[in-house]
């Protein structure tokens, strides 16, 4: 028996395991539950040290063409003071490593947020009414700027929601609630895709491996 | 002084952030900057294994409820942590070949599982008790017919209009929301570099 069928194998007992919740909640589920947990852990703190750590820390660090850079301690001690938490008398001390990571990611947030999020969606929303494609594209266009529009209107509560506001926020609810049913559709669409996956991965390359051909 | 210190590393990490944006000379500084951020963000995920660890020790050492199950998580995460340490990360080696055996498929199959219990909240929860949740259902009803073969084989505009509702109202509700979120998270970063808010310090005593 090879490595591959061992693995195919291995996959598709635990995936089995896993779909067992669909009847109840039983032992071969829990299994094969706490064991994605443990892996996954494990998967993530060895993903960290390699393409994280290694990389840009350990090799500022202690480069390979020699010499040692000093200055790269203090993001290893900051690191080492996150874990702190764990250590109640020492707990404190990890206040500033939150305090760098706080600090930096609010920093990057703002303007990374005001660029991607905020002035490319406006940008995005105002070009399209420019551009042609005969009058349903223009209607579309228009649904949209509205929508938008509207939509924000429905997320300023600094201002009572009636009259024009009232309006406007009415409007954007429902362009809001057609949004949310567009979006709740597509992802229990790419859910069913991920099942129609593993379903062909059972049929098509699990049971091949016991003679079954489907 | 406890909390000063913090609140000066909050400020200044956050203006020499923002500086970089428009400061080019600055810009050295910030990339820095963004380096150890990204070093010392990593720990969280130590701290996380390491909790982990704890938790699953206690459950085995008071027998709590399903303490039976917590040695296969210890187990697991340690083979992981072996594997990936002894042999490295590279493809073909254990460390890859028990991501992709092993933890690719269970994931797969986890978030696949979502697809009846969505479907089944779905059936509990969506009511068309007023015009506009019976539009949410209508439109959910589109968008998914629109990305099946028997959406066209009912009638071959369904893909059609399943796309146009994905490309314009629902492109107007997410950039509303993705724009107020945005203002949203600017207000509370600049709250957070000026000091205003300071419950992320909070609990560490």
């Amino acid at each position: 028996m090879s490595w591959e069928v061992i693995g195919i194998w291995l996959g598709a007992l635990l995936s089995l395991c896993l779909y067992s919740f669909l009847y109840k909640d039983n032992p071969f589920y829990k299994f094969a539950e706490h064991l994605f947990v443990g892996m996954s852990a494990g998967y993530w703190v060895i993903y960290t040290i390699m393409n994280v750590l290694i990389p840009n820390w350990w090799q500022k660090l202690v480069p390979m063409e020699g010499g040692f850079q000093p200055i790269w301690l203090v993001p290893g001690v900051l690191s080492l003071f996150m874990l702190f938490r764990l250590i109640p008398k020492l707990a404190g001390l990890s206040r500033l490593s939150l305090a760098l990571i706080v600090g930096t990611g609010a920093g990057i947030s703002i303007t990374a947020m005001l660029q991607t999020r905020a002035l490319a969606q406006v940008n995005g929303t105002i070009i399209a009414l420019g551009q042609g494609g005969g009058w349903f594209n223009w209607v579309s266009n228009i649904i949209m700027v509205t929508g938008v529009v509207c939509g924000l209107v429905y997320f300023f509560f600094s201002k009572p929601h009636k009259g024009v506001v009232g309006g406007a926020a009415n409007i954007g609810i429902t362009i809001l609630m057609v949004a949310f049913g567009a979006s709740f559709g597509y992802t229990v669409m790419a859910r069913i895709s991920l099942l129609i996956g593993q379903t062909q991965f059972l049929l098509f390359e699990w049971l091949p491996t016991m003679g079954i051909h489907l | 002084m406890r909390l000063a210190i913090p609140l000066m590393i909050t400020f200044v990490a956050g203006m020499i952030m923002i500086l970089q944006f428009f400061v080019p000379a600055t810009q050295p500084m910030g990339d820095s900057l963004q380096e150890w951020y990204m070093i010392v963000a990593s720990a969280a995920i130590f701290l996380g294994a390491v909790n982990l660890i704890q938790v699953h020790t206690h459950k085995i050492r008071f027998k709590l409820k399903n303490w039976k199950y917590s040695p296969v998580t210890l187990i697991g995460f340690a083979v992981m942590i072996i594997t990936g340490l002894v042999f490295g990360i590279e493809a073909d080696l254990p460390f890859d070949y028990l991501f992709q055996q092993m933890v690719a498929p269970m994931a797969a199959t986890m978030f696949s599982l979502l697809a009846f219990f969505v479907a089944s909240a779905a059936f509990r929860a969506f009511r068309a008790s007023n015009w506009r949740a019976t539009l949410l259902l209508i439109s959910a009803f589109v968008v998914m017919l629109g990305r099946v073969p028997i959406g066209s084989m009912i009638w071959n505009k369904i893909p059609l209009i399943s796309e146009w509702i994905m490309q314009y109202p629902n492109m107007a509700g997410q950039r509303a929301v993705m724009i107020g979120a945005a203002m949203g998270m600017v207000a509370t970063s600049l709250r957070m570099i000026f000091g205003v808010e300071r419950s992320y310090l909070g609990g560490a005593d």
